[in-house]
């Protein structure tokens, strides 16, 4: 049987003890919430924290706050996002995005700041140590090659989460808070294009809730590639806000794509071919273009890359088409075997 | 570094208490300490769904739930979901539809669909699939399974008293 | 009929809802010690020497084994005694074990097999079948046909190039069948302890008790009758626990030296590198035919990529070959298979066993031919079905037949001839056959022993036990064995207690492979049946004065069948027949008849009886991204008779499963990193979650049909269920797709990458197709050429090599011989 290492666990029932308690030694610190992303790679010996701080007890992290945006705590599970009419009302693209990741089960543990904290991913290195050290090791854990692509100076490994790009999509900032303050990053923000250094929070910070702006006006929708209909990381995926006018002309629109970088990826061209326009079919296929531009995925998840990367395009178009109204529900449950 | 913590928790509907080391995932108190062993595995990871168990009435991994955090909640496992001497209709129903073959998927199975029916008593297949969708199953195809779920929610509104608990939250 | 053909509740049934049943880790005895194996980072390598000091030094440790305990050599056939328990010179494939540490805790091993200093020298990485043929040294073995040439066999039946060359239309088709694995929910686990009396006793989630038997008794030097097995309940087997295993051997030993019971529980990602799943094969198929669709001749070649070791890759070989001329008509042919080492785990037996490979290949040609010449693919496969009651071209006796009604049947259900080539353009059906055998014929360890048997104990109370060494791995034995006991005996199978799997208490059963239990534990149940209820009546007769051929079991009671009040319970029967005969307890036997096929490698693919299987599959794929979807799957099974209806159902739903799992997405991938900079070569991707198992979102409609004619040699006329179904699903697929969108996927698994590909190739005016575009030349070894029955063939070969000769020079013991016909009595 898989097992943890041994670790000195804590539990704080407020934030100000979380925050105190991991500046103490904020880098063999971890935090954990749902545990779901966390201790799969520690009995991997991705991860081997001295200390791990649970999130669990900490009540002021969870909850939805719907005024004229949406305050969500970061401690929230996905069940308890997917279960909520004001978010699958408000933006269903965050809905959508939550509603597919990995399985019931894992929702009803997993929490919407552990989503957007998730690991990055990659064949090379979600793998066991003793797998690891067949290969020899990789640069984000114990080695010095990124063997996805040798010559490469940075870790390639792959944003996975599904409620990042979304989140970028609709605008949202999230809570940092530290011993040292406090402050708010826009999602935009909260991430680099690098493998290892994937979040600008700092170790020494808690993220404790995320804040979605006032949706009025605007439609969202989200495309996921996996292979399964269940269980699956994202290896492709579309994250699509569209603000329009009466006429249905785009005034604002946010084209963000999931699992083809290190972080999750925008298209600002995209997003420039969509502003002023509507959605005729040779803007969606301009904008789908632009869109596969920015995609860079590689050889370190599940399917090929250059399909992935042709997928890019179609996720992209069939977003766009959804959100002029087309019926997509037969391609939907053709690519998410479930309704959404 | 680790340290050793008792653990006070409801199982099945009795009271448990148990020293557990803080690395300790739920799955393994239930099974080594506990010897609970109704509570699979298949691997530790979180990518099959054999070692489902119910906390609060919801189903979760237990190898990916730290021992240490059930403190005080209410754990369902596979053996503690009879009544009065007799099979749940879940159990019932798998055992004469094919919903078990070899039996290894099948408590974290019974126990998620237990969830979802104590829930959601007249779900649909659809439901049903959607419910199950983090359960693998290498024997069945899972169809059989899915007759055995809807054999039983049909069991379970004739019988309303069967109802009542499980959901010990 | 009380019993067989109602749906019931299987006999195990209770315990396996109720979390009861108890799987090998499930054991938990007191003072349990726990083992962990250090295994091999290199893919090849010397082993130039081990360090324990360190780990046995370790707090908590209590004992640290090396190869050098292990000096003999086993294998589960006779002629691949190529394994150690742990690696004694060198390593093979990422994940052969070297060390084992035993400990307090799993967690205390694990931490000490990191203290162990191995030193490795590294040899050439062989990662391809083509780098096999092409890399004579090093060699992986000191054995086999060549080189890394494992097995190299070429048999002929009849002229088959002139009969090629005089037909009407030749067919040329390359196909390659990527590797997979039986990703079983349960991962291989042991316990082994010395009993009371100081005797070996090992629980283990073992498939095959016997073969683990023989293997500990002769890597540990004890009598096996000194050795007890007891194979428990497996959470799912497919074959991935047909093999004795190395950490099985490991834990007997641990235990005997240290006298505690010692714990063995695998992690996913060793459950890998134990493997013995599907060989990658390549295969070409040159078929010749008529224009009306009959073959005139086949000639095949296939290429197994076989991993590390032997394993069953002998039979696994002569099986890619056995059952194409089983299925159709094909009056000559032309078999030559080639199995190679390479660095990666062990290939064996999965569901199908070696067939399902060429079965995707002759089915998806067969699709090719039928467009080619104009026919329905469904009234050409009702055309060449391979007649009943005949022997093919390389002596394989059919019995009974039922796969013209398969077709017959998903042709009707599915509303084929209103589909076929007439969907809209996205949208396909597709259509394939196979058949598999219910039991091999022939047993591995050469002999003329039966390969089941069975024993009842008839107790005064009214008890009855049925002792049988067949294996429950989920596939319903058990509730084969008390539902034909019960049968005979007038009795529910509630009033039967079934002691299965344990060497000490039941008669040898072979294991839970080659689809091989509900025949022949059958039959020998049924026999064993038989004879009790002989001796009850006796019993019956004398105390109650009825004639015994009036006398009925049925309801629990045996009674006078022209007066049915006249009669005693089935208690009273076992009493009075006790007290006429004493201790009441009977024994039945199975041994399968011999089979026609006398020729070197005419021992693989004989069986008492062939399942046939039709299916059909709905595919949508999207033209413009290869997104494929299988919405439905209509299905038609030979079963002969279905015991359990509900059993059966599940055999053939699962199967369907894991067939659609192989057609869409299963893979045994590797990755070799760039050579210049690494000798590396992992599999791609040992887990759960990578390793693509559908879930219940990816499953279609499946729409079961069994057709159920008795045949005379199964038990109540049962055929097999558990494997045949599977076959026909992956070339159903591939051809699906193609009538979807016109493009051929030569190759498993049929991805939408491929798809794509091909529709790209297509629109860029090349062939549009998907797969390997030539076989590898292979020096074959000389043909064995048999003359096929109605030429006046006798089953030998004009010029069969001599046995003693080769086999000495390879190496191997003279007595083995899963690939020789002999006489059975």
């Amino acid at each position: 049987m898989m097992r943890l290492p041994a670790f000195t666990y804590r539990a704080p029932r407020t934030v100000g003890d979380a925050v105190l308690w991991l500046a103490e030694s904020p880098t063999d610190t971890m935090l954990v919430a749902g545990g779901t992303d966390l201790l799969p790679n520690m009995k991997r010996r991705q991860q081997t924290p001295k200390t791990v701080i649970g999130l669990k007890g900490i009540a002021e992290l969870t909850g939805i706050r719907a005024s004229g945006h949406l305050s969500i705590g970061a401690g929230t599970t996905l069940t308890a996002l997917v279960n909520s009419a004001d978010v699958r009302s408000r933006c269903l693209g965050l809905w959508q995005s939550a509603a597919q990741i990995a399985t019931p089960h894992l929702r009803n543990m997993g929490t919407l700041g552990g989503n957007l904290c998730l690991d990055t991913r990659c064949t090379y290195y979600d793998q066991t140590e003793e797998w690891r050290e067949a290969i020899g090791y990789c640069m984000k854990k114990d080695g010095t090659t990124c063997w996805v692509a040798t010559s490469s100076k940075r870790c390639l490994a792959v944003s996975s989460t599904d409620t990042a790009p979304m989140l970028l999509a609709l605008g949202a900032t999230v809570t940092l808070v530290s011993a040292k303050g406090t402050r708010e990053v826009a999602v935009a923000d909260l991430y680099n294009n690098d493998g290892m250094q994937y979040l600008t929070r700092r170790a020494d910070e808690l993220l404790t809730s995320i804040d979605i702006p006032d949706q009025t006006g605007w439609a969202s929708t989200y495309w996921k590639l996996r292979r399964r209909g269940s269980f699956d990381f994202p290896v492709g995926a579309a994250a699509i806000a569209l603000k329009r006018d009466a006429g249905g002309r785009v005034e604002l629109a946010r084209v963000v794509l999931g699992a083809v970088a290190s972080q999750p990826m925008p298209s600002p061209k995209a997003e420039a071919i969509l502003v002023g326009q509507v959605l005729s079919d040779d803007v969606i296929a301009a904008a789908a273009e632009a869109a596969y531009d920015v995609a860079k995925p590689m050889d370190n998840t599940d399917f090929e890359l250059v399909w992935r990367k042709k997928m890019v395009r179609t996720l992209v178009t069939n977003a766009l088409r959804e959100l002029r109204g087309d019926d997509m529900r037969a391609v939907r449950m053709s690519l998410a075997k479930q309704v959404l | 570094m680790s340290h050793a913590f008792r653990l006070s928790f409801t199982v099945n509907g009795e009271p448990a208490e148990v020293l557990v080391d803080s690395s300790k995932t739920l799955l393994e108190v239930l099974r080594e300490d506990l010897n609970l062993t109704g509570t699979k595995h298949g691997c530790e990871l979180g990518e099959c769904g054999a070692c489902a168990i119910l906390v609060n009435g919801e189903p979760v991994l237990s190898c990916l739930a730290l021992a240490v955090e059930a403190t005080d909640s209410h754990v369902t496992t596979i053996e503690g979901i009879g009544q009065g001497g007799q099979l749940h209709p879940l159990q019932d129903a798998f055992a004469d539809l094919g919903g078990a073959q070899c039996g290894y998927c099948t408590p974290g199975i019974i126990l998620t669909a237990k969830a979802l029916l104590d829930r959601t008593p007249d779900a649909s297949a659809d439901q049903i699939k959607e419910a199950l969708s983090g359960n693998l199953c290498r024997c069945t195809g899972y169809l059989q399974i899915i007759e055995s779920v809807q054999k039983a929610a049909e069991e379970m509104r004739l019988r309303p008293d069967l109802q009542v608990r499980g959901t010990e939250t | 009929m009380g019993v067989i053909g109602r749906p019931r509740r299987r006999t195990d049934g209770r315990a396996k809802v109720t979390g009861q049943t108890k799987f090998a880790d499930d054991i938990m005895l007191p003072r349990t010690v726990h083992c962990r194996l250090l295994r091999s980072p290199h893919p090849h390598a010397k082993i130039i020497s081990i360090d324990t000091s360190r780990a046995a030094a370790h707090p908590g440790v209590l004992l640290v084994l090396t190869g050098k305990e292990f000096p003999i050599p086993y294998g589960v056939l006779p002629v691949s005694h190529d394994e150690h328990a742990l690696c004694n010179d060198k390593v093979r494939h990422v994940g052969d074990p070297v060390a084992a540490v035993i400990a307090r805790t799993e967690t205390i091993a694990g931490d000490a097999i990191k203290l162990i200093d191995v030193v490795y020298e590294p040899l050439k990485t062989i990662a391809t079948p083509e780098e096999s043929l092409a890399t004579a040294e090093p060699r992986i073995h000191e054995y086999g046909d060549d080189g890394n040439i494992h097995k190299a066999v070429a048999m002929q039946f009849g002229d088959v190039d002139a009969a090629i060359a005089g037909a009407d239309h030749v067919f040329d088709d390359i196909f390659f069948f990527e590797g997979n694995t039986h990703l079983p929910l349960e991962q291989h686990a042991t316990v082994a302890l010395k009993d009371p009396e100081g005797k070996l006793l090992v629980y283990s989630s073992t498939q095959t008790p016997h073969y683990l038997h023989r293997a500990l008794a002769k890597t540990l030097s004890i009598p096996a009758a000194h050795i007890r097995v007891i194979a428990t309940p497996n959470g799912g087997g497919f074959g991935g626990k047909s093999d004795p295993f190395n950490h099985e051997i490991v834990v007997a030993k641990a235990a005997l030296m240290l006298d505690r019971p010692v714990k063995i529980a695998l992690n996913r990602e060793e459950v890998f590198y134990c493997h013995r799943g599907r060989h990658p094969v390549q295969m070409r198929f040159r078929a010749g035919v008529n224009n009306d669709g009959t073959f005139t001749g086949l000639d095949l070649q296939t290429l197994l990529d076989g991993g590390a070791y032997g394993s069953y890759g002998v039979a696994s070989t002569f099986y890619t070959g056995a059952l194409q001329t089983v299925t159709y008509e094909i009056p000559t042919y032309r078999f030559r298979g080639c199995r190679v080492f390479t660095n990666k785990p062990a290939c064996g037996p999965k569901r199908g066993h070696g067939t399902p490979q060429a079965r995707f290949g002759q089915e998806v040609q067969i699709d090719k031919i039928a467009e080619k010449l104009n026919l329905d693919p469904a009234d050409m496969r009702l055309k060449i079905v391979a007649p009943p009651n005949s022997l093919t071209a390389n002596f394989m006796k059919i019995g009974t037949i039922g796969l013209a009604e398969c077709v017959r049947k998903v042709v009707e259900r599915s509303d084929w001839k209103n589909k076929h080539r007439k969907l809209p353009y996205g949208h396909g059906v597709g259509i394939a056959c196979s058949s598999y055998l219910s039991g091999a014929g022939l047993p591995i360890n050469w002999n003329d022993l039966p390969h089941s048997g069975v024993q009842l104990k008839l107790d005064r109370s009214g008890g009855v036990t049925a002792f049988c060494g067949a294996t429950e791995i989920g596939q319903g034995s058990d509730d084969v064995l008390v539902a034909c006991v019960a049968e005979v005996l007038g009795l529910e199978t509630y009033d039967i207690r079934a002691v299965t799997g344990d060497t000490d208490l039941t008669p040898v059963d072979l294991g839970s492979y080659s689809s091989r239990v509900t025949l022949m534990m059958g039959n020998a149940a049924i026999q064993a049946a038989e004879r009790a209820r002989e001796l009850l009546a006796e019993g019956v007769s004398a105390k109650l004065n009825i004639p015994k051929d009036r006398l009925v079991f049925a309801d629990k009671r045996v009674f006078d069948s022209q007066d049915p009040n006249n009669g005693c319970t089935f208690q009273e029967a076992i009493v009075f027949a006790e007290a006429k005969f004493g201790t009441l307890g009977t024994t039945g036997s199975y041994t399968p008849p011999r089979p026609p096929a006398k020729y070197k490698g005419g021992g693989v693919g004989p069986t008492p009886t062939y399942s046939y299987t039709a299916a059909i599959v709905e595919v949508e794929v999207d033209p413009e991204t290869g997104w494929l979807t299988v919405p439905k799957v209509w299905i038609g099974h030979d079963i002969g008779r279905a015991l359990n209806p509900t059993l059966v159902r599940g055999q053939v739903e699962g199967s369907v499963y894991m067939g659609l799992g192989e057609a869409l997405m299963e893979e045994s991938a590797f990755r070799r990193l760039p050579a210049r900079l690494s000798n590396a070569l992992v599999h791609k991707f040992p887990s759960i979650l990578e390793y693509k198992s559908p879930t219940s979102l990816d499953m279609p409609e499946i729409f079961t049909d069994l057709i159920e004619h008795p045949d005379p040699a199964g038990p109540f006329g049962a055929k097999e269920v558990g494997q045949g179904p599977l076959l026909p699903i992956m070339p159903a697929i591939c051809n699906a797709v193609y009538d979807a969108v016109s493009v051929r996927v030569d190759e498993i698994p049929c991805t939408p990458e491929k798809i794509l590909k091909a529709l790209q190739d297509k629109a860029a005016g090349k062939p549009a197709r998907h797969g390997p575009k030539s076989f590898p030349d292979i020096k074959w070894p000389e043909t064995l050429h048999v003359t096929p029955p109605w030429e006046g063939g006798d089953g030998r070969a004009s010029n069969e090599p001599e046995r003693k000769k080769r086999t000495a020079e390879a190496g191997i013991e003279v007595k083995a011989g899963i690939t020789i016909a002999r006489d059975n009595a």
